[in-house]
């Protein structure tokens, strides 16, 4: 079985919503700025004045590596890498494509989900693959 | 404007320093046991016994477990723990407490069973974690797949080729090649790296550190005292010392082609000692992966952004080259337990003392640095022999 995460409190909510098909990201609604990740305090100004905006769900491909080995659960090989979203902050994933090795960085994604069980996990696909 | 901590400028002296008896594969020995064997050790280079100390530094295992382990009474406690660097930020704080009066001698000790596991507490990021939550779930091979992360980015921002990578663990092997203690000694060319396995694409198998068993201590004094005592060998002087750290998780780095906790860490250490780049005899560089050195040539400022593959592939930092680096042969190729740090600062003494078995002719001045995590943690040490001060 593959992991899934176990949130705390303060993270919670952006994966409860994550579980019901929606990547939000934090935003500070003293400064205006969106960061990652999750937490319950804005890491630029310090306000305890956080909301989850739903994102764009379209980023690029800032970087990857190609897994040859893998952990239990997960079929070598596959993408894994790090995403700018378009709002500005990153997160990891992995991008399910067919040629893991043909991939480039800066490659146009969009945000999927994958099904774990009673739970989510943000993958990402090309968006040229189209769906 | 002087420096913050010039006037800590050779203020603390490392008198004795010295790795475990054995490093590699060291099934008879539990974390803590190598922790204490490199302590006796480094105790016994500079004439000293546990008795002498009152202050104990560690990571891994519990500071008051070394101490009691050793029948230390302490007075000072540090058990900062940000992997890999910890080392280089215990040898700040006891240069600050030293400074303060708060104790006059720490020992600082590391010792994993990275190999053979005695002892050891498993390592699994607790699914509660920051890379439980982030990155666990997303299927890394731990370190290898995560810690590269940026190689493709920097590859496409600056041009750095896949020689050029694979060339770190090539000009590592002619250091290690030269050292007796260095688990992997025979020469390697770039196409024995390409050859090697793919672990994370661009990451093959030799571009990897190694998993070993060791340990390793340093003991710290005053300089004043470290002149009253009776030494073996000559005091190797902290001229400046710089730590910082950022997210422990990749997507949280502020950059995945520079380490920022490299260069606030660096900038303060070479700021407080008031050394010029130009003026650094030799350079220890963690090496857990071939792009950590790359990241850390150019996060010190030792060569301009993107500049490091071709600095590297000139020799500079090889044998012979203006800047040896890691001439141990590194965590590539002499020995990697899991936290480096402190057999960097070893080579760094090693070579100030004029020791280290690839001695590096007229080594005044050493900058050593260390790396936890995923570059989220930072710690430079800028070492000096007594002509420094």
């Amino acid at each position: 079985m593959k992991p899934v995460p176990l949130p705390t409190p303060d993270t919670q909510e952006w994966f409860d919503r994550i579980d019901a098909g929606e990547l939000t990201v934090p935003r500070c609604t003293a400064c205006a700025s969106f960061f990652l990740h999750p937490r319950s305090s804005c890491p630029r100004c310090g306000a305890r004045a956080v909301e989850l905006i739903p994102a764009a769900g379209t980023g690029v491909l800032l970087s990857f590596v190609v897994n040859h080995r893998a952990p239990a659960g997960f079929e070598a090989p596959y993408a894994l890498g790090v995403v700018a979203l378009a709002e500005g902050p990153r997160l990891t994933g992995i991008v399910r494509t067919d040629a893991p090795d043909r991939l480039e960085v800066d490659a146009p994604v969009r945000v999927a989900f994958e099904e774990r069980g009673e739970r989510r996990v943000v993958c990402f696909e090309l968006k040229e693959a189209g769906r | 404007m002087s420096a913050r901590g010039a006037g800590l400028r050779g203020a603390i002296a490392i008198v004795g320093a010295a790795e475990s008896t054995d490093l590699g594969k060291i099934p008879d020995k539990s974390a803590l046991e190598l922790h204490v064997d490199a302590a006796l050790n480094a105790l016994a280079d500079c004439g000293l016994t546990p008795a002498d100390v009152d202050g104990v530094a560690s990571a891994g295992e519990l500071p008051n477990d070394v101490a009691d382990y050793l029948g230390i009474v302490p007075e000072y406690l540090d058990g900062t723990n940000v992997g890999g660097s910890s080392y280089m930020l215990h040898v700040r704080h006891a240069m600050a407490a030293i400074s303060a009066g708060l104790c006059e001698t720490v020992l600082v000790t590391h010792g994993e069973s990275g190999r053979s596991r005695i002892g050891m507490t498993p390592w699994a990021p607790a699914p509660q974690s920051f890379m439980g939550q982030l990155e666990v779930p997303h299927g890394p091979v731990g370190a290898p797949s995560l810690f590269p992360m940026g190689v493709r980015r920097y590859m496409a921002e600056y041009g750095m080729t896949r020689e050029q990578l694979a060339l770190v663990p090539v000009v590592q092997r002619q250091w290690a090649a030269m050292n007796p203690r260095a688990k992997l000694r025979d020469p390697i060319t770039v196409e024995d790296v390409f050859a090697s396995p793919v672990i994370a694409d661009p990451v093959h198998l030799l571009h990897c550190c190694l998993v070993t068993d060791g340990g390793g201590a340093l003991v710290l004094t005053s300089a004043e005292r470290a002149r009253s005592l009776d030494l073996p060998q000559p005091p190797v002087y902290v001229l400046g010392a710089g730590e910082s750290s950022e997210s422990s998780v990749v997507s949280g780095l502020e950059s995945l082609t520079s380490s920022r906790a490299i260069r606030i860490g660096g900038e303060r250490a070479l700021a407080q000692s008031g050394v010029a780049h130009a003026d650094v005899d030799h350079l220890m560089i963690y090496d857990a992966f071939a792009h950590v050195p790359v990241y850390g040539l150019e996060d010190l400022g030792f060569v301009g952004r993107g500049e490091a593959p071709a600095f590297i592939e000139d020799g500079h930092t090889a044998p012979g080259g203006s800047l040896p680096m890691n001439t141990n042969g590194g965590g590539l190729s002499y020995t990697h337990t899991g936290m480096y740090g402190m057999f960097a600062i070893q080579e760094s003494v090693r070579q100030v003392r004029g020791t280290a078995p690839a001695q590096v002719d007229g080594v005044d001045v050493s900058v050593c640095t260390g790396v936890g995590g995923m570059f989220m943690s930072s710690g430079t040490l800028v070492l000096g022999s007594a002509a420094t001060l």
